[in-house]
């Protein structure tokens, strides 16, 4: 989602000033087109809203109407008495989502999955993008690029059934060490290593990615700064600790903070993938207990919730708020180390 | 590893004179050997991991079931290459359905996206237009706030969505994050052809197909891209909403079959016949392959726009 914000949060005005100039209108000292009344914008306008239309319609749809839908957490929604008039529920929802262990489990595994992958994945990114960045020829590294670029492109059931072939039972490593007499270790089906595993199957699909934002934010440092630096005496080491990290900070900032608001979102698609084979105690985070106990009949554990839309709904709200509080919380934090973050103040 | 310096991994001794490499600046020391060495030990090692795996599953696929037994799995040296694999899988059947369903919903999905948010993002681009400001925070409060799995569900169902193609495509046809991308570029470009357009007496709708457009291409073509790739790998709302096998995309073929190992209906080891001379294994790498393919493919081509399109977008905002 990126800073895309930060012009939006701009003043309108300002912003607009600094990209066309002041308008005919005003150079020639008439009133602003502002002032124009209501209905003669609306007029020339119109074929603008006009093309607004259908992708307002598809958020109406599938985003706002999901909204007003979330009222199901204070009913026990049943499908065939609609939202009307199914029973009202009260906050009973709410009260038995915080006495369920399995809920606390999610809870827990979302957080302990976000954590670890902060601390292995995140910085891989910005120390690939400093040796890509070393490479001086053109051709080798659009070719790097291209290559670790690849991965993103592929889905999670694509990513995860290659981990499959190489680590899992009857894959490539297991063969091997079977075929040197070393008993077998299957890392795809073990929840003690799993949130280990998916952070692997994230760097490995997302980590070339990340490297785009950072060789563009080291692209944009000046580089006389570094000429400067070196005829002053400064090695490499010492160029690249004054010039390159804080020529990086912003956008680093920028990342934490994104990573930040997303912390309850730890790869759904993966978690769902792979609840089967670890199973639901390490492998259940908060995206997936909405899906799994609101629709996908409970299998597993406490069957008794099955196709509790309600039930199911009320966790997927929980989850909805505290990633809004962390996405603004992480931008108030951005703030205070002086950056932009998500949107300006 | 200064961010400058480097040349790619030059493995010579120490001792061996060395030419300054062409691109690096004057002032800068040339690196050493063993910086160097390890450098390109570092890089080799990552474009292997990414290129490995993805060059055993297509040459398994393209194996014939005796090299396939005799590796023990995959293949990574090449002895013995047959087309049985993708014969068998192409005689019609399971996988050959889920072909079709993939390319009519990416075909027809990223048709949609791409129309409706170039529409929008040029509906919101233009300095000034009548209540741009509450139809942008319009789009932007969905990127932070959604109804979750549960209420879309249940409004897709009410939709009378479920079980058909629609499902796979418009619940995520319009991604907010690349209208929002688009809609920079066009502010950011041709303010003044468009001006121009507009004094020859141009609809907006002329303005856009004629002038904007063209000028846009390269942000253009990584949108269909990221809409393309998205479709493509449709897993989730398959999962959710397509319960009969016959209109499940390839990923759910590859989840089904290959990940869990489920036996592909009419393929099985007691089924008919092609298993005497195909294995299992190598069938579902197929899979895998014709999936993997089309981005090795494609991706190549739109990659070099694909910082331009990121980052008008995300940095400079």
């Amino acid at each position: 989602m990126a800073a895309i914000t930060t012009q939006e949060a701009d003043s309108p005005a300002s912003a607009r000033r600094r990209r066309f100039g002041p308008s005919r209108k005003q150079a020639a000292g008439g009133p602003r087109p502002a002032n124009k009344s209501l209905r003669i914008r609306l007029r020339r306008d119109k074929s603008l809203l006009l093309m607004t239309v259908p992708a307002l319609l598809l958020l109406l749809a599938f985003n706002y109407l999901p909204m007003a839908g979330i009222v199901i957490v204070f009913e026990h929604y049943d499908i065939y008495q609609g939202l009307i008039h199914s029973q009202f529920a009260g906050l009973q929802n709410f009260t038995e989502l915080f006495q369920s262990s399995a809920f606390w489990q999610a809870f827990e595994n979302t957080l302990v999955i976000s954590f670890v992958q902060l601390i292995l994945y995140f910085p891989i990114p910005i120390m690939l993008a400093l040796l890509v960045n070393t490479v001086l020829s053109p051709k080798i590294r659009s070719f790097i690029q291209a290559v670790v670029y690849l991965p993103h492109f592929f889905s999670y059931v694509l990513v995860i059934t290659l981990f499959q072939e190489f680590l899992g039972g009857a894959g490539a490593l297991n063969v091997f060490l079977n075929r040197h007499g070393i008993s077998s270790w299957n890392i795809m089906t073990d929840p003690g290593t799993f949130k280990y595993l998916v952070t692997a199957q994230a760097v490995w699909k997302e980590a070339g990615w990340g490297l785009i934002v950072f060789l563009a934010a080291l692209a944009a440092i000046d580089q006389s700064l570094y000429e400067a630096a070196a005829v002053d005496g400064a090695g490499r080491w010492r160029r690249m600790r004054h010039i390159t990290l804080p020529g990086l900070r912003g956008i680093v900032v920028l990342m934490l903070v994104l990573r930040l608001g997303n912390a309850l979102s730890v790869g759904f698609e993966q978690m769902l993938i792979q609840r089967q084979a670890v199973g639901a105690q390490s492998a259940d985070v908060l995206d997936t207990f909405a899906y799994i106990y609101g629709i996908g009949g409970g299998f597993g554990q406490q069957a008794s919730f099955g196709a509790d839309y309600s039930f199911g709904a009320a966790a997927g709200l929980f989850k909805a708020v505290l990633s809004l509080v962390l996405v603004l919380g992480a931008n108030k934090l951005a703030h205070a180390f002086g950056e932009d973050g998500l949107y300006r103040k | 590893m200064s961010t400058v310096t480097g040349t790619v991994p030059a493995r010579r001794p120490a001792s061996a004179p060395r030419r300054r490499a062409k691109g690096r600046p004057i002032w800068e020391e040339v690196p050493t050997w063993y910086g160097q060495f390890g450098k390109g030990t570092v890089l080799t090692v990552v474009l292997a991991l990414v290129l490995v795996p993805v060059y055993a599953v297509i040459l398994t696929s393209f194996s014939s079931k005796a090299s396939v037994t005799a590796a023990g799995g995959l293949v990574l040296i090449p002895h013995g290459l047959s087309l049985q694999n993708y014969q068998l899988i192409f005689s019609g059947g399971t996988v050959t359905q889920a072909l079709w369903v993939s390319f009519i919903v990416t075909v027809a999905g990223t048709a949609i996206s791409m129309v409706v948010s170039v529409l929008c993002a040029y509906g919101l681009s233009r300095p000034r237009s009548f209540a741009q400001r509450p139809l942008l925070m319009t789009l932007i409060i969905t990127m932070f706030f959604n109804g979750g799995i549960i209420p879309t569900f249940l409004v897709v169902n009410d939709f009378k969505l479920y079980g058909s193609l629609w499902a796979m495509i418009l619940p995520n046809a319009v991604s907010v994050f690349n209208i929002l991308i688009i809609r920079s570029f066009f502010t950011n470009t041709a303010a003044e052809l468009i001006e121009a357009a507009r004094l020859d007496g141009a609809s907006e709708w002329k303005v856009l197909w004629s002038v904007v457009i063209p000028t846009s291409r390269p942000v253009l073509a990584v949108m269909t891209m990221f809409y393309a790739v998205g479709y493509w790998g449709t897993f989730f709302n398959a999962l959710l909403y397509e319960p009969d096998n016959s209109k499940w995309p390839l990923a759910m073929v590859i989840y089904e079959y290959t990940y869990e190992g489920n036996v592909m209906p009419g393929m099985g080891t007691t089924g008919i016949g092609g298993l005497s001379n195909a294995s299992q294994f190598g069938i579902q790498m197929a899979v895998v392959s014709l999936s993997l393919v089309p981005i090795v493919v494609f991706t190549p081509f739109v990659q070099k726009h694909f910082a331009k399109g990121m980052l008008t977008g995300a940095i400079k905002g």
